[in-house]
């Protein structure tokens, strides 16, 4: 029967400080792949609905005649399905995760073409 | 890349001999399985021992009774109770018998005949059969009313 | 005359990481029969095939289960692979053990920590869950995800390790290797975990054999029974060795996932050391046709998965056979002739991953 096993680590703990991080005090440093959450660049955008018919979850609607781009974010599964099949490129994953909403519909993001993007809240 | 799978069809009085035959010879159950097919259900009885891999096969259709195998392989009784909770079927005898609440569903057998609809095959495969599946799947779209794929 | 009572254990419990229900009967303190009962999170997944077509239901397959997602879809993917007859790459072979292999490490790491929980001792489960930390770590860094991977589909995996990142990963195991000698030395050693685990929930290797036990319950009552020496994905080119113990306890079953865990860094060393070169995945094309029983070796155990095809987009069938659903009735053997108290410790060395059995 040994003492003391746990020595080591302890005093290593009490030098290294906590393992948690002061959220949301300090940001949480994410990798540059981390999967968060889907944006589009409404001006390259061609409006062809590829990205809406591979999504698995059918999270994104695209109508061509009001140039309109709408996703779900809650519906949103971060498979990177879309980013990897828009052939113009205007898809991108961003490393942050999307904020938490309160309603079931208020994680739907719009976005329009003509003039200027709404943004969303 | 896989290994040699055998899958051995049976008939239904022959399952429970059949059973005790490979207890015998020291198989372990590893799982029942069931499919359903176009109007019957499909019942896989799965063996193993060292690595090698058997299957037994019976075909019943709705309706039918199928003799329980705990009396050979005791563990067997909750793959048996999870097969009449979802598929319908009625299994004689079981050592332990939840009689329907294993599995406690708002569809009652949500995996049986009525409720499942099949894919079809492609076109160029067979087409006096894919003409047979599509009464099949005019008859089960008026039982359940399920939301089509969207576009 | 001792007085039979009916204690109900579940599904809400301290020590259950996922629903389950056992109703024990006890005389005194003394369990004569205990009765599960499950469906609180049966979620009918069997049933997306109907809308979801092969290539898709990857990512249904992926979110079964929390701590044993990429083995599933793994499994998903060799079945249809099988059935189509798809020539996987030896690259893509390599990596998916790779992933494997360290889903196999966090998942064991993380039942130690809740191990120590259900006795007690919860600074211990604190310092267990950081060194998980490090393996969720890698898998942000190579997949972009840290519990549902979304990294392997029909025909390869989806994105690549470059060696760089390989030597790095096989680095921070090494590091990782002497926190966790620590730490398992507490488990092996201390007086009072020894005290809670022996001896207690012993099962016959004939018993485990007959009953349907597989992995690591199996493995500590003597039977030699590991998946991986089947040879599927990369493993006929590494040195699997089944860890077996032949106690029979709860103290083996400790001992039998701690050996794994050390023996799985090593295995990723070796395949970190033979990956070839080449491509990553490999075009699909046509509709399978056929059916397969694809055998893994999850966590906790052997894992089947079904696949039946008839040509068309959609499968006809899916089935997963996961191994708590075949441990269940094994457990209900050691259950009975145990003490009232004892019974939170042994239905957690059961590992039950509930998600998993009810689909």
């Amino acid at each position: 029967m040994r003492s003391f096993t746990m020595t080591k680590t302890v005093i290593k703990n009490l030098l290294r400080g906590p393992a948690t991080l002061m959220y949301p005090k300090k940001k949480r440093t994410f990798v540059p792949i981390t999967r968060g959450r889907v944006d589009n660049d409404i001006n390259t955008c061609i409006f062809c609905g590829l990205c809406s018919r591979r999504c698995p979850t059918y999270a994104i609607i695209v109508t061509k005649d009001s140039k309109e781009w709408q996703i779900d974010r809650l519906k949103c599964c971060t498979c990177n399905l879309c980013v990897e099949i828009c052939p113009v490129k205007s898809l991108s994953m961003h490393s942050h995760y999307a904020p938490p909403v309160a309603d079931k519909t208020a994680g739907i993001y719009k976005l329009k073409k003509p003039d200027e993007a709404e943004t969303d809240h | 890349m896989g290994e040699p799978q055998q899958i051995i069809p049976t008939e239904k009085s022959d399952l429970v001999g059949a059973v005790a035959q490979l207890l015998a010879e020291g198989y372990r159950l590893v799982q029942i399985g069931c499919s359903t097919l176009e109007s019957a259900y499909e019942l896989n009885y799965s063996f193993d021992k060292e690595y090698r891999f058997k299957n037994l096969r019976i075909t019943v259709t709705p309706g039918e009774e199928v003799p329980s195998i705990s009396a050979v392989y005791p563990n067997a009784f909750l793959y048996e109770n999870e097969i009449h909770d979802l598929f319908g079927i009625i299994i004689r005898n079981i050592n332990i018998d939840y009689r329907g609440t294993l599995y406690r569903t708002a569809v009652k057998t949500p995996f049986s005949v009525e409720n499942v609809k099949l894919p079809e095959p492609p076109k160029q495969k067979a087409d006096a059969t894919a003409q047979s599946k599509d009464k099949e799947k005019q008859q089960t779209e008026t039982t359940e009313g399920k939301k089509e794929q969207k576009e | 005359m001792a007085h039979k009572n009916v204690i109900p254990f579940g599904p809400q419990h301290p020590v259950l990481p996922e629903p389950i229900h056992f109703d024990l009967v006890t005389e005194d303190e003394r369990i004569v029969d205990a009765i599960p009962s499950i469906s609180y999170v049966h979620r009918g997944l069997e049933r997306l095939i109907e809308k979801r077509d092969f290539v898709d239901f990857v990512h249904v397959a992926d979110r079964i289960c929390g701590l044993c997602s990429f083995m599933h879809s793994m499994g998903y993917c060799q079945a249809v692979e099988e059935i189509m007859g798809i020539e996987v790459p030896e690259r893509a072979l390599y990596l998916r053990t790779i992933w494997a292999e360290l889903s196999r490490i966090h998942s064991h790491i993380f039942w130690l920590g809740v191990a120590a929980d259900a006795f007690g001792f919860e600074s211990l489960f604190m310092q267990s869950l950081r060194l998980r930390e490090v393996i969720l770590d890698i898998f942000e860094a190579t997949t972009g995800a840290r519990v549902i991977l979304g990294v392997c589909k029909v025909g390869g995996v989806r994105r690549d390790i470059d060696a760089e990142t390989l030597k790095g990963i096989v680095q921070r195991l090494a590091a990782l290797k002497k926190d966790l000698d620590e730490l398992c030395s507490v488990f092996i050693n201390d007086y009072s975990i020894k005290h809670r685990l022996a001896g207690v929930g012993y099962i016959s290797q004939q018993d485990a054999y007959t009953l349907g036990c597989v992995g690591p319950m199996a493995r500590a009552s003597g039977l030699s029974m590991d998946m991986r020496t089947l040879g599927y994905a990369a493993y006929k080119h590494l040195d699997v060795e089944p860890m077996v113990e032949s106690g029979g306890d709860c103290y083996a079953r400790c001992l039998v996932r701690i050996r794994e865990t050390f023996h799985s860094i090593e295995l990723i060393r070796q395949a970190a050391g033979k990956i070839p070169e080449g491509p990553v995945e490999l075009k699909v094309k046509g509709a399978p046709n056929g059916e397969y029983f694809s055998r893994v070796e999850q966590p906790r155990g052997e894992v089947i998965h079904y696949a039946k095809g008839n040509g068309s987009r959609f499968l006809q069938r899916f089935r997963v056979r996961v191994p708590t659903f075949s441990n269940i009735p094994a457990m209900i053997k050691v259950l009975k002739g145990s003490e009232v108290a004892d019974v939170p410790n042994i239905i957690l060395t059961l590992d039950p991953c509930i998600s998993c059995t009810e689909r």
